[in-house]
């Protein structure tokens, strides 16, 4: 059987809707530098933006508010600072305001290791904000419904996409177990850690559900996400981002209200991350997050889930 | 050049029917008397969100939507005159800025937000980030090639997403007009206070067409006529507001009056009576409305 991978499904769904749909694509160096990972077909309705990014975030809600779809490309994720304006001071307000959508589908690639500014995932701030719908697909199937979601709605999406995922063709299906210890709850391309960590775990008789998370906003604590937790008692939010005021600590709040169980969030450290080895900062791997779990079940404190006491 | 008759071309009403003049009047007087029934508003406590008068500066608005009628508009804070002008319904923004939800948005945006669809305007703004609506502009432009107005202040031009708006424009030849209203101002600062480079300077070495003209309606409605056929272009409209710039009040007199020199204008081309007349109705009109 053919291996369908995550960037040959972007590549694809986008060639569809750039041939079939009028809609567009914008971004900076699409065609010369590898076509984005291999994400971005050779088509028609690509455009080369200028080096210039905050007008360039500005070119594509002007298109999406006359109706062209525009899927908006930013190469790493840390630009958004300069995105932003015109995506969370425009695009975001404009339904809520006058009635007006301004769909864009706005596509961050995450990466890691490559230095401050080319390293960070930073789908927290579009949490904040309202207006974004903001998920994080790591799958050829999960990349294929949030486009579906995009398409049949008229939010602007933010989809923090991750280099870590461009070649997976595989899905990846929670993780339960019965007695289970701790509950995972990892999002990007920790997930791929918290898989390998759910592993390293159980051969220490540290038994861990895996509950993978795609959507970040809304962020919904249905059965599929709160009752594995309410089985296990405890739970851990990982995310690439940072700690503090980020996207483990928001999910790890919402999971610890609506379950009044403790639910710990492990991100990346207060530092910037440099380029070298030891000061990388690098989201949280296998190692990292077995460590934060041995930590939690030592402590031994479980909610009681009958008292309903919760405390992170 | 700041001065009344920067730019202006004399006789430029000469080339105008008698009709063509009188209806461009009744647009400089119909945003004039709904802007000064926002002062009374104000004034009388009925509102108290923040307004952002077009006062002073009608001809503008009024020049651009003669000679591109039907243009999609992205205007930003100083907008009352373009709504008013582009044929946008009086109640409807009268509402707006009294936040009712029978207003152009609602009641949710207000006077330096403004916007209107129906089948007459399209007029987008900002969300009060100045020259956020330029890229916007653009890029409607660009997604459904209609004709185009960015509307900015000699301040926003400043702002450092304009200067690739332009580039952008130029180089995927959208039908497009930039639209500065240069009143020299940017709240209280003037433009010498800011920068030593013209914005006319920098687009022209963009290569776009360029007009530098003061607010005229005559003079600048042929001037947009002339740009009309070689879009994307620039036209920089030497202006004077009024009032403070956010509120009603005022500093003194503005540089000049482009309403009184309307009016002399009118006078010497022996249309007294009609202007009369027009006032009067424009300012009844405006008074019925906020009277209601
Ligand atoms: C991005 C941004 N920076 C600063 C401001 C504050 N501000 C509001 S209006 C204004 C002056 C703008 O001057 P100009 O563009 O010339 O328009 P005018 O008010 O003179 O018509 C400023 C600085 C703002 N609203 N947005
Ligand atoms: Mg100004």
């Amino acid at each position: 059987m053919e291996r369908v991978t995550v960037a040959d499904t972007i590549r694809e769904l986008s060639r569809e809707h750039l041939e079939q749909n009028g809609g567009l694509l914008l971004g900076q160096s699409i065609s010369a530098v590898g076509w984005v990972n291999n994400t971005v077909p050779d088509c028609q309705g690509i455009v080369e933006l200028p080096m210039t990014d905050v007008a360039g975030a500005g070119f594509a809600v002007g298109a999406a508010l006359v109706g062209r779809r525009p899927i908006f490309v930013i190469r790493f994720q840390d630009f958004l600072l300069l995105n932003g304006s015109p995506l969370i001071n425009y695009a975001a307000k404009s339904k809520e305001l006058h009635g007006r959508p301004a769909p864009v589908f706005v596509r961050a690639i995450g990466a890691d290791g490559i230095g401050p500014v080319h390293s960070g995932v930073v789908h927290s701030m579009f949490m904040h904000f309202p207006g974004f719908k903001v998920c994080s697909p790591m799958t050829p199937g999960e990349y294929r419904s949030i486009w579906q979601e995009y398409l049949t709605g008229d939010d602007p999406m933010l989809v923090s996409e991750h280099r870590a995922s461009f070649q997976n063709c595989n899905e990846l299906p929670d993780l339960l177990i019965p007695d289970a210890d701790i509950t995972l709850y990892p999002v990007s391309a920790t997930r791929f850690e918290a898989v390998k960590a759910a592993e390293l775990l159980a051969a220490e008789g540290i038994r861990c559900n895996v509950v993978h998370i795609l959507w970040l906003k809304p962020f919904r604590v249905d059965q599929r996400v709160a009752h594995p937790l309410l089985c296990s008692g405890r739970g851990l939010v990982i995310d690439p981002g940072y700690s503090i005021a980020g996207a483990a600590q928001a999910l790890a709040y919402e999971l610890s209200q609506e379950t009044g169980l403790p639910v710990a969030a492990l991100g990346l450290e207060d530092a910037t991350k440099c380029l070298c080895q030891p000061l990388q900062n690098r989201l949280p791997d296998a190692a990292r997050i077995a460590e934060r779990v041995r930590q939690i079940v030592k402590k031994g404190a479980r909610g009681a889930q009958s008292t309903g006491g919760g405390h992170v | 050049m700041r001065r009344a008759d920067y730019g202006v071309r004399p006789d430029a009403s000469g080339s105008f029917s008698k009709a063509e003049t009188l209806a461009l009047y009744e647009s400089i007087c119909r945003s004039h008397f709904f802007d000064s029934q926002v002062i009374d508003a104000v004034k009388s406590g009925l509102t108290n969100y923040q307004v952002y008068l077009s006062l002073g500066q009608e001809a503008g608005p009024a020049a651009l939507a003669a000679a591109l009628p039907g243009a999609q508009l992205f205007t930003q804070h100083r907008c009352h005159g373009y709504f008013i002008a582009f044929g946008g319904p009086p109640e409807k923004l009268r509402d707006e800025l009294l936040g009712r939800p029978s207003g152009s948005s609602g009641g949710r945006a207000g006077s330096n937000c403004l916007q209107h669809h129906d089948e007459r305007l399209a007029m987008f703004g900002h969300h009060g980030l100045i020259g956020e609506n330029v890229p916007l502009a653009v890029g409607a432009a660009f997604g459904n090639q209609k004709k185009t107005i960015a509307v900015f202040g000699d301040g926003s031009a400043e702002e450092d997403y304009i200067y690739p708006s332009l580039g952008f424009a130029l180089t995927h030849r959208l039908p497009i007009l930039f639209v500065c209203e240069d009143n020299d101002l940017s709240i209280l600062t003037p433009t010498s206070t800011r920068r030593s480079w013209e914005f006319t300077q920098m687009a022209k070495g963009l290569g776009l067409p360029v007009r530098d003209l003061a607010d005229d309606p005559w003079s600048v409605v042929q001037a947009v006529r002339e740009l009309k056929g070689e879009l994307p272009a620039v036209l920089n409209i030497r202006t004077c507001r009024r009032q403070w710039h956010v509120g009603v009040g005022c500093d003194g007199p503005p540089e000049w009056d482009r309403l009184a020199l309307v009016q002399a204008e009118l006078d010497r081309l022996g249309l007294g009576a009609e202007r009369q007349e027009i006032e009067r109705q424009a300012q009844q009109e405006m008074e019925r409305l906020w009277n209601e």
